[in-house]
């Protein structure tokens, strides 16, 4: 029949394009993480001899190399702390925000929910690159300290973690607020009322009601948080200092300094396994989960 | 009352935090001082040098061009996963399809980066194609890594309006490809719009993967912006700053008004 036909077109015209410009060049990754490295170009072997007969030339010492030296593990787990407390500090400004537009009233609330992600739309180098004029040495926020007295020299405020902290928190807020929102969203507010009739406080509503029904929104933004955190680049490298070093630096520098596609691509691979694929599984499980208790 | 002066200066606080350091780089941008940080006057300099930067234009250019393209086949081909993923029950390898239109969206832009990069040094040793990097490489990556965005767009729509509409129309003789055409089609347009500017703005934006996956020839304005601030400040890019941040949040709230349209 023609619609048969017209499904196959529309299901595998994007299967096709996915394969081949995202499944196939992740697996790439793969096959140069385990290849053996050489000098040349492309600085690797091919993992498939045909010289004498066919051979497997495979090796894990690429993922050995970088699993047993600190300056790979050091800059990974920094990324980690990195991406936590900043998933932290964006959970705790972007909850309170939340849930006060989700409780005001449904013009305002559309309002405000615009005006907190329009931000997100503007150029996400060009946010960071704000960051770099407000904490110059010179910069509003040290003549604001000076003016003040809290400080009689201008502080050294960019170039360290705290600058690369303050620009992540702040580029990645709306990816925190957006889920949260969506779930406080849906939940009826005299369940609040309701507590408080029954004598709990305020303390214990929160920690009783409100925090335990939007648990998933939490889960959902900081995820959003997160992984990208881990992987981030371009806000380490422009507020950043050389005091830490971390997970995206690394791989960059082993790529297009050191030349060492084999280490680079096992990194990669690395992080993929450590951070994209527990979340890939949880998400397929839980849309099947979903699809299933729907029907 | 107590609680609704906590509220209004929560919300209040939260918006400065957001809108603070963009109103920053606006103000600097009409300062006529060369050394950014020393005020020395109202000027609109900077602005008028912009358009005489050819490396600025040019890149500006590129990026449009790279953006308008990518975005379009990012929209068809996302269209497309979201349709199937809703209404088309028989799809081989259903959660490997899953996979493969939802792991761009939490992949690290700089794995991803690297992978395209392999990929096409890869596919030029094989088949000779593509011989260097340019326009055409970035294109494909950004259209890899938009179709996911434009995909869960148009899936949440899908999935929010009636089927019994489209069944309705089949009943009364429609066929499948009329029913598309003119009942689908049409309820999921405002969706379609706000997917392609969706991606249109995430292309623009890129650095990381247009880092890795250009070539000469091929500078797009993130790479020229990036270059220029990576480790100082630039008037000139200050006053880019101010009308692309401009240009932006209006196509954010083109953005808004096509993806609300259809909600309730």
């Amino acid at each position: 029949m023609k619609n048969k036909l017209f499904e196959k077109y529309f299901v595998f015209s994007p299967y096709f394009w996915l394969v081949i410009f995202f499944f196939i060049p992740l697996a790439i990754i793969f096959k140069i993480s385990i290849s053996v490295s050489e000098w040349g170009m492309p600085p690797y072997q091919d993992i498939f001899l045909f010289d004498n007969g066919f051979k497997i030339n495979t090796t894990f010492e690429n993922y050995v190399y970088i699993f047993s030296d600190y300056y790979y593990i050091g800059s990974f787990i920094n990324s980690l702390i990195l991406a936590l407390i900043s998933t932290i500090f964006c959970l705790l400004i972007g909850f309170p925000l939340a849930f006060y537009i989700a409780t005001s009233n449904i013009r305002l609330r559309n309002i405000l929910l615009v005006l907190v992600v329009i931000p997100f739309w503007s150029s996400f180098l060009l946010r960071v690159y704000a960051w770099k004029i407000i904490l110059q040495n010179n910069g509003i926020l040290n003549v604001i300290l000076l003016n003040l007295g809290i400080t009689s020299e201008p502080l050294q405020l960019l170039y360290n973690q705290y600058a690369v902290i303050m620009g992540i928190v702040y580029t990645y807020l709306p990816l925190m607020i957006l889920p949260l929102y969506g779930y406080l969203n849906k939940f009826d507010l005299n369940l609040i009322e309701a507590s408080k009739d029954l004598g709990l406080n305020r303390f214990k509503t929160f920690f009783k009601v409100i925090l335990p029904l939007s648990v998933p929104g939490i889960v959902a933004g900081s995820l959003l948080v997160f992984i990208p955190v881990v992987g981030e680049f371009i806000i380490p490298e422009m507020l950043g200092g050389s005091d830490r070093l971390y997970y995206g630096k690394i791989l960059w520098e082993e790529f297009f300094v050191n030349r060492n596609w084999p280490g680079a691509s096992a990194l990669a691979f690395s992080g993929i396994i450590i951070l994209v694929l527990p979340i890939v599984i949880f998400q397929i499980l839980y849309s099947r989960w979903s699809q299933k208790n729907e029907i | 009352m107590k609680s609704s002066l906590i509220k209004s200066t929560v919300i209040f606080l939260g918006l400065f935090f957001l809108y603070f350091p963009i109103l920053v780089l606006i103000f600097y941008s009409f300062n006529e001082n060369k050394r950014v940080m020393v005020w020395k006057g109202f000027s609109l300099r900077w602005y008028n040098e912009l358009f005489y930067n050819e490396q600025i234009i040019e890149a500006f250019i590129i990026s449009i061009k790279i953006a308008a393209l990518s975005a379009t086949f990012a929209t068809i081909l996302g269209v497309m996963i979201g349709y199937s993923l809703v209404r088309i029950r028989k799809i081989p390898f259903k959660s490997f399809y899953i996979f493969l239109s939802s792991t761009p969206l939490v992949l690290p832009e700089l794995i991803l980066g690297l992978s395209l990069l392999l990929f096409f040094i890869s596919l030029n040793n094989v088949i000779g194609f593509p011989s260097s990097r340019g326009q055409l490489t970035i294109f494909i990556s950004h259209v890899t890594f938009c179709i996911a965005f434009v995909a869960i767009i148009i899936q949440a729509r899908l999935t929010d309006f009636n089927k019994n509409i489209e069944e309705a129309a089949m009943d009364l003789g429609y066929n499948y490809s009329k029913v598309l055409y003119k009942i689908t089609l049409p309820i999921i347009l405002p969706s379609i719009i706000a997917g392609w500017l969706l991606a249109f703005t995430i292309s623009l934006d890129d650095l990381v993967v247009a880092s890795f996956t250009t070539g000469p020839g091929a500078n797009t304005l993130p790479i020229v912006v990036f270059s220029k601030v990576r480790l100082g400040l630039s008037p000139e890019v200050n006053a880019l700053s101010a009308i692309l941040m401009f240009a932006l949040i209006i196509i954010g709230l083109f953005y808004f008004y096509f993806n609300k349209k259809f909600k309730r």
